[in-house]
């Protein structure tokens, strides 16, 4: 009772209202039906009519008005018995004087009418019933029974008109149920006296399916939700979902949570997904959608953080097994009720009824994440629109309360539109590929959106490995993209072609020095060459001086001997 | 159909629900006074249940209608709502046979 109360309030002031204690309808009409006042209650047999009364009976009991419970049809002990699974404390509610049961029998075999009569005994008996709990609650099912005890119809509709003043002049909350007419709301026209507050439960069966819904078909006097809503009569009597009050005004924290993998928490801007956003995990069948999934389970349950897990294509059992072959552990955190899992198949039930269960789970266990998968599987239950709208109610209420959604989709082979189209209500969408080439098939990821992150637009490999997932760059380069062992032989190819640059300019630069050697070994040569030949010219020039020298002084004995003029 | 030779009952044990001095409660009571005159003169008890006086009491023979006339014994139990105004359906409801007579 806390979303959709301000939606609808804010006339109490001038109706006063009767909370029922029913999940979820009186946050629909604003604070139940209104108080001092018959209420009819109408639908088709097995509508849930009886347990609705049944309910607004004990529920009273338990807030401190008691309450009468008038049966028309079944015994105060056939009831009894039928409740006491829902409320195991009806039998002292009863003994305590709070709800009392009357069976009311009327068969038309064992009277005989003649004369005038009026129904003055079933107000006598009806209010000493009433006086004697003081009750503040009454029920009547189904009225509509005295029809077919008398045959004086006009009696009987002006006796109906009398009982319904009647009660309200005694001040007690009513509540008349009333099987469906062809063309009436009721069988009998009920609807024409009660004219304050006129609720309609019906179950229609779509595709073999069945989907209880409520309706508020007027409500005098007071503002109310107009949809049908779905509601689910579990072990806890009935609970009404107004998830469609759900509005667009949930706040957005700028907290983030772990993906559970490093590399997809870089590609996000670092820090993972939004606390509260929702994720949608597509990709063809094989692609590892789960293993996402179970990956972020894990890291969630690791921060001691709850998990809701609902499976609608694997049981639970499965899945840990299978999440343990690549060294996922899940089986501690259910162990540990960080993890809940709740499989159902789709098909089950409605798309409505599974909204319900779903919210009420989620109010149950109050997890910090959420994860569907696959949310595509769904679609088996309704059409397209149907989904959608659905989920979009589903996303809602996720968002109002803070709970991170992850959903895995999955989408044809190569066509990363998602079976349902609920793309757009995604805050990120991470898709997942197979990529097939050279015989073999790897799996590609990439971020298609991440609203308000400035996340990665590179595509990178994505392996499932023993010790989780593991996320490696994928070969971009002149040979286009390339994975697995493709990408593999790729970088081996380039590491040789590497080398092989690097020897040869190694060769290259051992050259070199060859040759400066070669050329240093020349000129040392050709240096020592002249060193020999100019050592040899200078000896020649001394022996040539030596010459003259010796035939000067030889001239010189020559003069004189021959006695000579002195030459200088 | 052995009806006939059913022996007719000694006593006829019967009650009549009201609520208050009401017109039709009178009526049915004079009514009644008047066919058990008629028919079981000195085999028959009238038992008048005012049921505002003894609201309690509309429970035990499932009285909804008023005024009922019960017919607990002989058994089974029956019952006639109206004024008994038309004595022979009375006679048919309470099983008054002419051989009782």
């Amino acid at each position: 009772m806390s979303n959709g109360k301000n939606l609808l309030s804010g006339d109490e002031s001038v109706l006063e209202k009767t909370i029922t204690g029913i999940e979820g309808l009186d946050e629909i009409t604003g604070g139940g039906l209104p108080r001092g006042r018959p209420s009819l209650i109408c639908g088709a047999a097995g509508c849930g009519k009886t347990i609705f009364a049944m309910e607004f009976i004990v529920h009273g009991a338990e807030m401190g008005e008691p309450g009468v419970f008038v049966s028309f049809e079944e015994t105060a002990e056939d009831i009894k018995k039928n409740f006491i699974s829902m409320n195991p404390n009806l039998n002292d509610l009863i003994d305590q004087n709070k709800i009392s049961m009357d069976y009311i029998r009327i068969e038309r075999s064992e009277i005989e009418e003649t004369g005038e009569y009026d129904l003055e005994g079933l107000f006598i008996r009806l209010g000493y019933a009433i006086d004697s709990i003081g009750a503040k609650r009454v029920v009547l099912d189904t009225v509509e029974a005295l029809f077919s005890g008398f045959s004086a119809e006009a009696l009987l509709r002006a006796e109906l008109r009398r009982l319904f003043h009647w009660l309200k002049s005694k001040g007690v909350t009513a509540v008349i149920t009333g099987e469906s007419g062809e063309k009436t709301l009721t069988r009998y026209g009920l609807e024409e006296y009660v004219a304050d507050c006129v609720i309609l439960l019906n179950n229609p069966v779509v595709n073999k399916i069945t989907t209880r819904n409520l309706r508020i078909v007027k409500y005098r006097g007071s503002s109310h939700g107009t949809n049908e809503y779905p509601f689910l009569i579990g072990e806890n009597g009935i609970t009404l979902l107004p998830i469609t009050s759900v509005g667009l005004n949930h706040s957005a924290p700028d907290i983030h949570v772990s993906t559970g993998i490093e590399r997809l928490d870089t590609m996000l801007n670092g820090n993972g997904y939004y606390v509260g956003s929702s994720i949608l995990v597509t990709g063809s069948a094989g692609t590892g959608k789960s293993s996402i999934a179970a990956q972020f389970a894990n890291s969630t349950c690791k921060k001691g953080c709850k998990c809701l897990y609902l499976a609608f294509e694997e049981s639970p059992k499965q899945i840990i097994r299978n999440m343990n072959s690549i060294g996922i552990d899940l089986r501690h955190w259910v162990d540990k009720g960080l993890l809940k899992f709740h499989a159902t198949r789709p098909t089950l039930y409605g798309l409505e009824i599974h909204l319900v269960t779903i919210y009420k789970l989620i109010n149950e266990l109050n997890p910090d994440i959420v994860i569907f998968d696959p949310i595509s599987n769904l679609i088996s239950v309704g059409s397209p629109d149907e989904v959608k709208s659905m989920l979009t109610r589903l996303i809602d209420f996720l968002k109002s309360k803070q709970i991170t959604a992850l959903s895995t989709s999955l989408s044809a082979m190569g066509n990363i539109e998602t079976s349902v189209g609920i793309s757009s209500l995604m805050d990120t969408w991470i898709n997942l590929e197979a990529v097939e080439t050279n015989g073999e098939r790897n799996r590609t990821i990439d971020i298609i959106k991440a609203r308000g992150m400035s996340h990665s637009n590179q595509l990178r490999e994505f392996q499932l490995t023993d010790n989780g997932i593991k996320i490696v760059d994928i070969y971009l380069g002149s040979e286009g993209m390339l994975t697995g062992s493709a990408r593999v032989s790729q970088i081996a190819l380039e590491k040789a072609q590497k080398l092989e640059r690097e020897h040869e300019i190694e060769r290259k630069q051992r050259e070199i020095e060859h040759k400066r050697e070669l050329m240093d070994a020349q000129i040392a040569e050709i240096k020592s060459k002249f060193e020999t030949e100019e050592k040899e010219l200078e000896r020649i020039i001394k022996q040539e001086k030596l010459k003259e020298k010796i035939l000067k002084k030889d001239r010189i004995e020559m003069a004189q001997m021959r006695t000579a003029d002195k030459e200088d | 159909m052995n009806l006939d030779k059913e022996e007719c009952p000694e006593f006829w044990e019967l009650r009549l629900y009201v609520a208050g001095q009401t017109p039709k409660s009178i009526e049915a009571f004079s009514n009644l006074k008047k066919i058990c005159e008629t028919h079981l003169e000195g085999k028959y008890r009238i038992e008048v249940i005012d049921l505002m006086e003894n609201p309690e009491l509309a429970k035990g023979d499932q009285i909804l209608a008023i005024p009922t006339l019960v017919r607990k014994l002989p058994e089974p139990v029956k019952k006639i709502i109206g004024t008994l105004a038309n004595e022979e359906k009375v006679l048919v409801g309470l099983d008054i046979r002419p051989a009782c007579e």
